[in-house]
C-alpha cells in the first residue's frame, strides 16, 4: 500500500499486547526450618499497605518512603523442645534491582545491616529490636517486563550445619513528588500531506497517577475513511545500557475516543481518567539499570485498518495522597 | 434476490443484536438486585456495545436502540438509588467514564447526567454542556443520531428552563436554548453527512433511510418551541438565526426541506409573522433542488389560518408589512430557482393568493398584483398541460371567487381573464364551470353589460368551442355544463331596461357563436330573459307613458325573431315552435297584433315544414291550441285564419284518438269567457261533433280490426268537454245531447264486444258522480243540471 508516511507518522504492522511472562526465583523450604522467625514493624498496624500479588496470592505489604525510619521487632522462636544453635543473627535492608536479562542477578543499590546476637544459642522465644533509621530509599519499587526493583528486610540465622535460617519481609517504597512548576500542555499539528492533519492538544505534559488528560482533537484535513480513533497509554521499559539495551513497551490503556469517520472541521473532545489504570511515575535511569517512561499514543484507524498514529511522552508522577 | 438476502441478514443481526443485549441485560438486573455497582456498570457497558454494530439500517437499529433504552431507564433509577446510599454523584459520573470503549461510554454519562442534573449537586447547564461536548465523540451518523436523540430525550424535562426546578442564573434560558441548538447543529450534520458516506450505488437507499431518520433531528425544534422561556425576544435574536444558519449552510436538499417545514409547523404563528423577513430571507439561499414553493406554501398556509383565527390578529399582519415582504420573497425565491416547475410557481402564487384573501380582503389591488405577477409567468410559454399545474392554476382562479362570493370582484381584476388565456382548454372549461357555478350559488347579480360581455369572455370555454373541440357527442358533463350556462342567463338581471336590452345583446353575441350542440340550451333562457323584460317594459309603459325610452317591446322582439332563427339551422323546430308561441303570447300582452300574428305564422310554417313527427305533432298541435286559445290581440280576420288553420292541422293528425282529442281542444278556440267577440257556439258545438264522429270511427276501427270495441274513453272525455260547454251557457249544447252521450258511452261499456276499462270506468263514475255533486250544490248551475237526468 502506498502511504505517504510523514515523519511524524507510522505505520504500524502489528498492535499484539506484549504479553509477559513472570517468574519468581523462590524455591520453597522444603525441610522444616527449626525455628519460626517473624518480622513485625514499629507501626505496622497503622501503616499504609498495598495488596500485590505474588505467586498468585494477594499479600499485603506495608509503604514506607524515602528517609522513612524503619524499625520494629523480630521474634525467634525455636520449635518446642529444640534449641537453635547459631553463628549469630543479622537484619539486612536490602535494595535490589533484578535484571532479567542478566540472568537473575541481583544488584544491591542498598544494603544496610544490623547485628542482632552474637553467636550462641537459642532456647526459647527471643525478640530483638531493630532499627534503621532515616533509611536513603530513593528509588520506587517497581515491578516490570523485565526489570524488578525490591525492598526487603532480611532476617538470617547463620548456623554451621544444615545452613542458614533466612526470613524475608518485602516491603513497598513510594516517593511523591510535589506537582511540578512547569506544566506546559502538549500542542501538535500532524499529519500526512494531502491525507490526513490533525491538530492535538493535551492540557498537560505531566500527569499525577490519578490524573485526568482533558485535550483536543482537531481535524484540518480528513481525506481518508477513518473507522475510530484511541488513546493509547504505553509503557516504554528500557533495561540495560549500550548494546545491551533491551526496550519493552506495554500498551496499559486503550480507550476509544471518538467512533465514525469526522469530516473538517470537527473537534473531538479527549477526557481520560489515569486512575482506573496501574501506573507508576517516571523513572529516568535509575541506577543506571533502567528506565520507564510514559507515551500518549493517538491510534487512528481507517475501513481498511490501516493504522495512523502518533506517540508522545508524558511525564508521570505520584503526587502527594495528602495534598 | 440479493436485497432479499441482506434483508434476512439484517434480521439475523438483529436478533444477535438482542440477543447479546439481552443476555447483558440479564447480568446486569442481578447486579442490580444486588447493588453491585461494578457488576452493574460492566454489564450495562457490554449490553450497550451491541449498539456499536454498523450493520442494522436505521429502522433495526431503532429496534435494537428501543431495547437499550428500556434497560438504560433501570439503570438510571439505580444509579439514583446509589446516590441516595451514599455513593457520590460526582464519582459516578467519573466512574462510568471509565469505560473503554466510547459509545457505551456516553450512553452511561448521558444516564448518571441526567441523575447529576436531577441531584442539583451542579447547575443544569454545566452538565448538559459536558454532555453534549462530549457527544461529539461519535462521528458515525446512524450511532451519533441516536446518542444525540438519547441525550435529547434524557434531557428534555431538565432544561434549565423558566419555571423548572432546574432553572439556573440570569441567563437560564440561554442556556437551556444554547444546549438544545448545540444538539441540533451537531445532529443535522451527521444527518446530512449520512448522504455523502458509503458507496455511490446506495445513494437513493441511503436517502430512504434518512427519511426515516429525520424526526430525530427534528425534535430537537420542538423541544426548542416547548422551552418556556424562549420569548419572541428571543426566537428573534437566537433561535430562529441559528437554525436558519445551519439549516442553509448544511447545503442538504432533504434537510432543508424537512427543517424549513419543522420550522414553520413547530413554532407559534405570532413568531413567524414578527420573524417573517428573516425566514424568507432562508428560501432564496435554499439548494435550488429543494421544493421551496410547498415550503413557503405551507407557510402561508399557516398564517392565513392564523389570520383566520380571529380579526384581533390583523393588526399585526398590517404592522410587519407580511404582504409586501411575502411577495418579494416569492418573487426572489423563484428568481433564483430557475428550473422551478411551473406547478411550484402557480402554486407559490396560489398560496399568496389564499393568505392575502384572508388578510387583506379589501385589497383588491394586491390580489390583482399576484395575479398580475402569474401572468407573467405563464405568459410567453405554451399552454398550460401539466395537469399538478392547472390544478393548481384552478385553485388560483378560485380562491378570490370563493372568498368574495361575487364574480364582480373578479371581473374589476384586470389579470384575470389574461390568466385564463394561459390555460389550455380543457382547463379554461373547468375554470369557467367553477365560475359559472359560483355565480349561480351566490346568486350573483350581474348587471352591466359590460361585465356581463367580460364575464362571457371568460367563460368562452362554456360558450363555444375552443379549437380542437369539435366531438359532437353530447356527454352528461356537457349537459350539466350547458344547463348551468342557461341558469347563468337567467340569473343576468339589470333594474334599468335599457341596461338590461344591451345585456340580452351582449348575451345574444355571445351565444351565437356557440354553434349547434350548444344553442338548445343558451337560446331559451335568453329568449325567455327578452320576454321578461317585454313584459316590465309593458307594465312601466301603464304606469310612465309617453316615455320616449329607445327600449321598445317592437324593438326586443325583433332581437328575438332573430335569435330564435339561429335555431332553424338546427334541427330542434319542436323548441323553436314553443318559443315562438312564448314570444307571441309576449306579443299578444303588448297588443302588437301583427307581431304576434307574425310569430304564429312562424310556428306554423315550422309545423308544416319542420315537424313530421306525428307524436311531435300531437305535442305542437295542443301547444298551438293552447296558446291561440288565450290570444286576444287579433282581429276576427287573423284570428280565424289561425284558428281555422289549426282545425286543420287537427284534423289532418296521423292517429284517429289523437285527431279526436286535437279537434275536441279546437273547440276551446271558439269560446272565450274573459271575451264576448269570441263566442261562437256553432263551431263549438261543431267541433264536439267532429270528434264525436272521430270517436265513433275510432270504435268502427278497432271492430273492424281487432273485433271488438276499444274503449270508451273517448267518449267519456268528449262528454266532459260537453259539461264543460252546457255549464259554460253554450246553448247549442242541449240537456239531450248530453244525455244521449251518455247513454251511448254506457252501451259502449256495456257491450259484450267492450273490453273492461278500469281508467274508462273510473272516469265515468267521477264524470257521473260531478254531475250529481253539481246538482246538489243547487244554486243557477245546480239548476241547470237537475236538466240531466240520466
Amino acid at each position: 500500500m502506498n502511504i505517504l508516511v510523514a515523519s511524524l507518522f507510522l505505520v504500524s504492522s502489528s498492535d499484539d499486547a506484549n504479553a509477559f511472562f513472570y517468574s519468581q526465583n523462590y524455591i520453597i523450604g522444603a525441610f522444616k526450618p527449626a525455628c519460626s522467625i517473624t518480622i513485625s514493624l514499629a507501626d505496622g498496624k497503622s501503616r499504609k499497605q498495598v495488596a500485590l500479588k505474588e505467586n498468585g496470592k494477594t499479600v499485603l505489604i506495608p509503604i514506607f518512603h524515602n528517609q522513612e525510619t524503619i524499625s520494629g521487632k523480630i521474634s525467634i522462636e525455636p520449635i518446642s523442645g529444640k534449641k537453635v544453635e547459631h553463628n549469630g543473627i543479622k537484619v539486612e535492608l536490602l535494595g535490589q534491582i533484578e535484571t532479567y536479562f542478566d540472568r537473575g542477578n541481583f544488584y544491591d543499590f542498598t544494603f544496610l545491616v544490623r547485628e542482632l546476637d552474637i553467636p550462641g544459642e537459642i532456647y526459647e522465644r527471643k525478640t530483638f529490636p531493630f532499627e534503621f533509621p532515616t533509611v536513603e530509599m530513593p528509588y520506587e519499587t517497581y515491578n516490570g517486563a523485565n526489570v524488578r526493583l525490591r525492598y526487603v528486610l532480611k532476617v538470617s540465622i547463620s548456623r554451621n550445619y544444615g545452613g542458614s535460617i533466612v526470613e524475608y519481609q518485602d516491603f513497598v517504597v513510594r516517593n511523591c513528588s510535589p506537582p511540578p512548576s512547569i506544566n506546559n500542555s502538549i500542542k501538535m499539528e500532524v499529519g500526512i500531506e494531502d491525507c490526513l492533519h490533525i491538530e492535538f492538544e493535551y492540557n498537560k505534559s505531566k500527569y499525577h497517577l490519578k490524573d485526568v488528560i482533558v485535550g483536543k482533537i482537531y481535524f484540518l484535513l480528513v481525506r481518508i475513511k477513518i473507522k475510530n480513533m484511541d488513546l493509547e497509554i504505553r509503557r516504554r521499559e528500557s533495561t540495560g545500557s549500550g548494546t545491551n539495551t533491551h526496550v519493552e513497551t506495554e500498551t496499559l490503556a486503550k480507550f476509544e475516543l471518538m467512533d465514525g469517520a469526522p469530516v473538517r472541521g470537527e473537534s473531538i473532545p479527549v477526557r481520560l481518567f489515569l486512575s482506573p489504570y496501574e501506573l507508576a511515575p517516571t523513572y529516568l535511569n535509575i541506577n543506571n539499570k533502567f528506565s520507564v517512561k510514559y507515551y500518549l499514543n493517538l491510534v487512528l484507524v481507517d475501513e481498511e485498518d490501516r493504522r495512523y498514529f502518533k506517540q508522545q511522552e508524558i511525564t508521570m508522577y505520584r503526587l502527594s495522597e495528602t495534598s | 434476490m440479493i436485497s432479499d438476502g441482506v434483508v434476512e441478514d439484517e434480521e439475523k443481526w438483529l436478533s444477535a443484536g438482542i440477543a447479546g443485549l439481552q443476555q447483558n441485560a440479564f447480568h446486569m438486573h442481578r447486579a442490580l438486585d444486588s447493588n453491585n455497582l461494578k457488576d452493574a456498570l460492566k454489564y450495562s457497558a457490554q449490553m450497550l456495545s451491541e449498539l456499536r454494530t454498523s450493520r442494522l439500517s436505521p429502522h433495526k437499529y431503532y429496534e435494537l436502540y428501543m431495547r437499550a433504552f428500556d434497560e438504560l431507564r433501570k439503570l438510571e433509577i439505580f444509579f439514583k438509588e446509589e446516590t441516595s446510599r451514599g455513593c457520590s454523584i460526582v464519582e459516578l459520573y467519573e466512574l462510568v467514564q471509565h469505560a473503554g470503549n466510547i459509545l457505551p461510554r456516553l450512553y452511561l454519562l448521558c444516564t448518571v447526567g441526567s441523575v447529576y442534573i436531577k441531584s442539583k449537586e451542579a447547575p443544569a447547564k454545566d452538565v448538559l454542556k459536558d454532555l453534549v461536548e462530549m457527544c461529539r465523540g461519535i462521528q458515525h451518523p446512524l450511532r451519533g443520531l441516536f446518542l444525540r436523540s438519547y441525550l435529547s430525550q434524557v434531557s428534555r424535562d431538565k432544561l434549565p428552563d423558566i419555571g423548572s426546578e432546574y432553572e439556573g442564573d440570569a441567563d437560564t434560558v440561554m442556556d437551556a436554548v444554547e444546549f438544545v441548538l448545540q444538539n441540533f447543529t451537531e445532529m443535522n450534520k451527521l444527518w446530512v453527512r449520512m448522504q455523502h458516506q458509503g458507496p455511490a450505488r446506495e445513494k437513493d437507499k441511503r436517502g430512504k433511510e434518512r427519511g426515516e431518520l429525520r424526526d430525530l433531528v427534528g425534535k430537537n425544534l420542538h423541544v426548542l418551541s416547548q422551552i418556556e422561556g424562549v420569548d419572541l425576544e428571543m426566537y428573534k435574536e437566537t433561535v430562529l438565526p441559528r437554525v436558519l444558519e445551519q439549516v442553509v449552510n448544511c447545503k442538504d436538499e432533504l434537510a432543508q426541506y424537512y427543517l424549513m417545514d419543522c420550522i414553520i409547523q413547530v413554532f407559534p404563528d405570532e413568531y413567524h409573522l414578527q420573524t417573517l423577513e428573516t425566514l424568507l430571507s432562508a428560501c432564496p439561499q435554499l439548494q435550488s433542488s429543494v421544493d421551496v414553493e410547498t415550503v413557503l406554501s405551507r407557510l402561508m398556509e399557516r398564517l392565513s389560518n392564523y389570520a383566520a383565527s380571529g380579526s384581533e390578529v390583523l393588526p399585526e399582519f398590517f404592522q410587519v408589512e407580511a404582504f409586501a415582504k411575502l411577495n418579494n420573497s416569492i418573487g426572489k425565491v423563484i428568481e433564483a430557482q430557475e428550473n422551478m416547475p411551473i406547478a411550484g410557481v402557480v402554486t407559490l402564487y396560489a398560496s399568496l393568493l389564499t393568505f392575502t384573501l384572508q388578510v387583506h380582503p379589501d385589497r383588491l389591488d394586491y390580489i390583482d398584483q399576484i395575479l398580475g405577477a402569474c401572468v407573467k409567468k405563464l405568459s410567453g410559454r405554451e399552454k398550460l398541460n401539466d395537469s399538478k399545474a392547472t390544478k393548481q392554476i384552478v385553485a388560483l382562479l378560485s380562491a378570490p371567487l370563493e372568498k368574495y362570493k361575487d364574480i364582480d370582484t373578479a371581473l374589476n381584476l384586470s389579470n384575470y381573464p389574461r390568466i385564463m388565456e394561459c390555460l389550455n382548454d380543457g382547463t379554461h372549461k373547468e375554470m369557467a364551470n367553477v365560475i359559472v357555478q359560483n355565480i349561480l350559488k351566490n346568486k350573483t347579480c350581474i348587471s352591466t353589460a359590460e361585465k356581463v360581455d367580460a364575464l362571457f369572455e371568460l367563460i368562452k370555454g362554456l360558450i363555444r368551442d375552443l379549437d380542437g373541440d369539435t366531438h359532437d357527442e353530447l356527454d352528461a358533463d356537457f349537459i350539466e355544463e350547458q344547463n348551468s350556462v342557461a341558469r347563468l342567463i337567467q340569473i343576468l338581471h339589470s333594474d334599468d331596461p335599457e341596461e338590461m336590452l344591451k345585456v340580452i345583446e351582449t348575451v345574444r353575441k355571445h351565444i351565437l357563436t356557440g354553434g349547434r350542440k350548444r344553442l338548445p340550451y343558451t337560446v331559451p333562457p335568453l329568449i325567455f330573459s327578452s320576454l321578461k323584460l317585454v313584459r316590465r317594459l309593458e307594465k312601466q309603459e301603464e304606469s310612465v307613458s309617453g316615455d320616449e325610452a329607445s327600449t321598445t317591446p317592437k324593438k326586443i322582439f325583433q332581437l328575438v325573431t332573430q335569435t330564435i332563427e339561429a335555431l332553424t339551422s338546427i334541427p330542434v323546430p319542436e323548441l323553436a315552435l314553443g318559443l315562438y308561441l312564448q314570444c307571441a303570447e309576449a306579443a299578444n300582452d303588448c297588443d302588437l297584433e301583427p307581431v304576434a300574428y307574425e310569430f304564429f305564422t312562424q310556428a306554423y310554417i315550422l309545423y308544416e315544414e319542420e315537424i313530421t313527427d306525428s307524436k311531435t305533432q300531437v305535442t305542437s298541435i295542443h301547444l298551438i291550441i293552447g296558446t291561440l286559445q288565450r290570444m286576444h290581440v287579433f282581429g276576427v280576420e287573423n284570428r280565424d285564419a289561425l284558428t281555422h288553420k289549426a282545425t286543420g292541422y287537427s284534423a289532418k293528425l296521423l292517429k284517429k284518438p289523437d285527431q279526436c282529442r286535437a279537434v275536441y281542444a279546437c273547440s276551446h278556440l271558439f269560446w272565450l269567457d274573459d271575451h264576448d267577440s269570441i263566442r261562437d257556439e256553432e263551431r263549438v258545438l261543431l267541433c264536439l261533433k267532429r270528434a264525436l264522429r272521430i270517436a265513433n270511427a275510432v270504435q268502427q276501427m278497432a271492430n273492424a280490426t281487432r273485433g271488438s270495441s276499444g274503449s270508451a274513453l273517448l267518449f267519456i272525455e268528449i262528454l266532459n268537454k260537453y259539461l264543460y260547454f252546457y255549464e259554460k251557457g253554450v246553448s247549442q249544447i242541449t240537456v239531450e245531447s248530453i244525455q244521449d252521450l251518455i247513454k251511448l258511452i254506457r252501451n259502449e261499456m256495456q257491450g259484450d264486444a267492450s273490453p273492461s276499462d278500469p281508467a274508462a270506468d273510473a272516469f265515468l263514475a267521477s264524470t257521473l258522480r260531478y254531475i250529481q255533486f253539481q246538482k246538489d250544490k243547487g244554486g243557477a248551475v245546480g239548476d241547470k243540471y237537475m236538466l240531466i237526468t240520466d
